[in-house]
């Protein structure tokens, strides 16, 4: 199987003024395609940072790292913007729906910015809101749906360009139990149908979902051993 | 990302905080009005003056008396000496001396007490010759005007403007009548057509009696040959500035002067024109600077929002740019957001200055004209303040970061 994402010897500095930062400090890390792997650790662990990098949101201070086989390491802001458009699907903690367009513009987003035209933007966007199950709530505004139907618009967003790679921060952090189940559900379907995720949770049920888990500590993987996931 | 894509969410976010969009166009809205009142004023005075110049008459010169005389001299008070006399006026009548000069008018004028046998009233006595009536290209309404003869024989006879007429003689025609003129008796024997007013002087209302009439029973200056001014007609327009070439220098040396020591003023109606035209060009641009610094602060106030609209939407511009746009996507974002501010404000304003045009025109007395060059020239500055004052928020929109931008709650 090949890689989805390659890390080797990934590094990154912040400088807080005086003071400087080592979140990452030398991550290797290797997912292959179709994988379903949790990334779990404590808070100021790095896996922010981690994410941040996965998601071409950032790049490393040092160190390489291959997404789909391509180098991102060193790529400029105007690239990285493409290739995230392209590759990373994002589902965030909070959402981060614009609350004054309705779902199926929120889920047409990144189309637009693929240069997608309008016709083709909607179909598309219509049918993978279909796919999370909100075929019927397509004109209705974030504010008028429940944080698991936000959440749903949101994976709907993040598939919507067919990116090789569905990145979910926190998916469940801000749901109740049954909306939590709803979206792990969710996902386990889009990993059995073929799409890598990669998902940061600290919350061992959740993580119990992915085929295989890595801890981070103090910047460090301590642990990217596959674990045996009882349902 | 398309163009009907950017705009479309440009107005969807003015949209959003539409009293703060308004308010923002306003200033722009407000600059943008005051400019085109400002100019549009200054315009409509500058045709005024230049159509009033031009109804005096046609191809005219005029020579007044200058108050430049020999170093030391000063003009005494009461009955001040013209320094043209009909002496003049009769020179530059001569074919030999001034070839291109087809008529001329030398006259003199005093304020008169008219009465006729029903009321009395006040205007201006005017002194000259039949001449006149062809120099001002003046028509009769009524009559005639007076002959040669009747200014050789100094006849007692009056040409009086229309409305002298009507407020003399209210019913029934003026012509043959008698009126009274500072205690002198006179014979109304035509009325002139109406001219309106011209440079502040109402030319209706006046009365027009032979030089000589006018040098024996009602001048006060204290030489009977002294004239206020001459006015002379040029053959045409052509040979105009040769008329005036001919009128300086025979004034000149009949006046042993040079032209920095002259006594006498030659201006013709084009000199006039242009005089008027650059005092109104420099008040217009007075006045539209200072419109224009209104226009300027409306600008800071678009740029100052739209600051104020970067860092309220530093999450979503962090969400667009991981969900794929550019730093350029984001930068023409707020470029094309910020020319709507600068268009819209700039058409309302347009607006509103045909509006304050159509307003003011009536009720001060002066067309403000508005042209279509104007208006185009003030939506283009109003989009090109706009876009001007969007460069800088744009750009920092543009330089966020995403993750920054993502973890700003």
């Amino acid at each position: 199987m090949s890689l989805q994402l390659k890390m080797t010897g990934v590094r990154k500095t912040y400088s807080t003024g005086v003071v400087e930062v080592e979140a990452l400090r030398g991550i290797d890390l290797e997912v292959e395609q179709g994988n379903y792997v949790a990334v779990m650790g404590p808070s100021g662990s790095g896996k922010s940072t981690l994410m941040h990098i996965i998601g071409c949101l950032d790049i490393p201070t040092a160190g390489t790292y291959e997404l789909d086989g391509i180098d991102v390491s060193s790529m400029t802001e105007k690239s990285l913007a493409e290739v995230r458009n392209r590759k990373v699907g994002f589902v965030f903690q909070q959402f981060n729906l614009l609350p004054s367009l309705s779902a199926l513009r929120n889920v047409e987003l990144p189309l637009i910015y693929a240069g997608v035209n309008a016709a083709e933007r909607k179909e598309r966007a219509n049918v993978a809101l279909e796919r999370v199950g909100l075929a019927d709530r397509v004109q209705h505004r974030p504010g008028e749906l429940s944080g698991g139907q936000q959440q749903r618009v949101s994976v709907a967003r993040a598939l919507v360009t067919d990116p090789t790679l569905l990145l979910a921060d926190e998916p469940t952090g801000a749901l109740d139990s049954r909306s939590t189940k709803d979206i792990l559900a969710l996902f386990d379907e889009l990993n059995d149908s073929g799409r890598t995720i990669v998902m940061i949770t600290h919350e061992h049920d959740v993580a119990a979902h992915a085929r295989r888990v890595v801890h981070i500590y103090d910047g460090l993987l301590t642990d990217s051993a596959p674990v045996a996931v009882a349902q | 990302m398309e163009w009907a894509e950017t705009v479309r969410t440009a107005v969807s976010a003015l949209n959003a905080r539409r009293m703060r969009s308004l308010l923002t166009m306003l200033g722009i809205l407000i600059g943008i009005a005051a400019v085109m009142l400002t100019v549009g004023l200054g315009q409509g005075a500058q045709q005024q003056i230049t159509s009033q110049i031009n109804s005096l008459g046609s191809n005219m010169i005029i020579v007044t008396p200058s108050s430049s005389t020999s170093s030391g001299g000063f003009r005494g008070g009461g009955g001040t000496v013209s320094t043209l006399t009909t002496a003049d006026a009769a020179m530059l009548a001569d074919p030999a001396i001034a070839p291109d000069v087809a008529a001329v008018a030398p006259t003199s004028s005093v304020s008169g007490s008219l009465q006729s046998s029903s009321s009395t009233w006040t205007s201006t006595v005017v002194g000259t010759v039949p001449d006149w009536q062809s120099v001002r290209a003046r028509t009769m309404g009524s009559g005639r005007f007076f002959t040669t003869d009747e200014v050789n024989a100094s006849a007692n006879v009056a040409v009086i403007g229309s409305e002298t007429a009507t407020e003399l003689f209210d019913i029934g025609s003026p012509v043959g009548r008698t009126v009274s003129i500072n205690g002198q008796s006179f014979t109304v024997i035509g009325v002139l057509a109406s001219a309106g007013s011209s440079l502040g002087s109402n030319e209706d209302d006046t009365v027009v009696v032979p030089m000589t009439t006018f040098a024996a029973r009602l001048s006060t200056s204290s030489s009977a040959t002294s004239v206020s001014s001459i006015y002379l007609e040029g053959k045409d327009a052509d040979s105009l500035s040769a008329a005036y070439q001919q009128v300086k220098t025979a004034l000149l040396s009949s006046h042993q002067v040079t032209s920095d020591t002259a006594d006498f003023t030659v201006s013709t109606q084009a000199s006039l024109v242009e005089t008027a035209t650059s005092i109104t060009g420099i008040l217009t641009l007075l006045l539209g600077g200072i419109a224009g610094i209104s226009l300027l602060v409306g600008g800071i106030g678009v740029m100052n929002i739209m600051l104020v609209s970067v860092s309220e939407r530093v999450r979503e511009i962090g969400l667009r740019k991981a969900l794929g746009a550019t730093p350029g996507v984001i930068r023409r974002q707020f470029l094309v957001e910020a020319g709507i501010l600068g268009i819209l404000g700039g058409l309302v304003g347009v607006g509103l200055g045909f509006g304050g045009a159509a307003i003011l025109t009536p009720i001060i007395g002066i067309t403000v004209s508005i042209s279509a060059p104007a208006t185009l020239i003030a939506l283009v500055v109003s989009l090109g303040i706009g876009i001007v004052a969007g460069v800088y928020p744009a750009s920092r929109a543009a330089k966020l970061a995403p993750i920054d931008a993502l973890r700003s709650e």
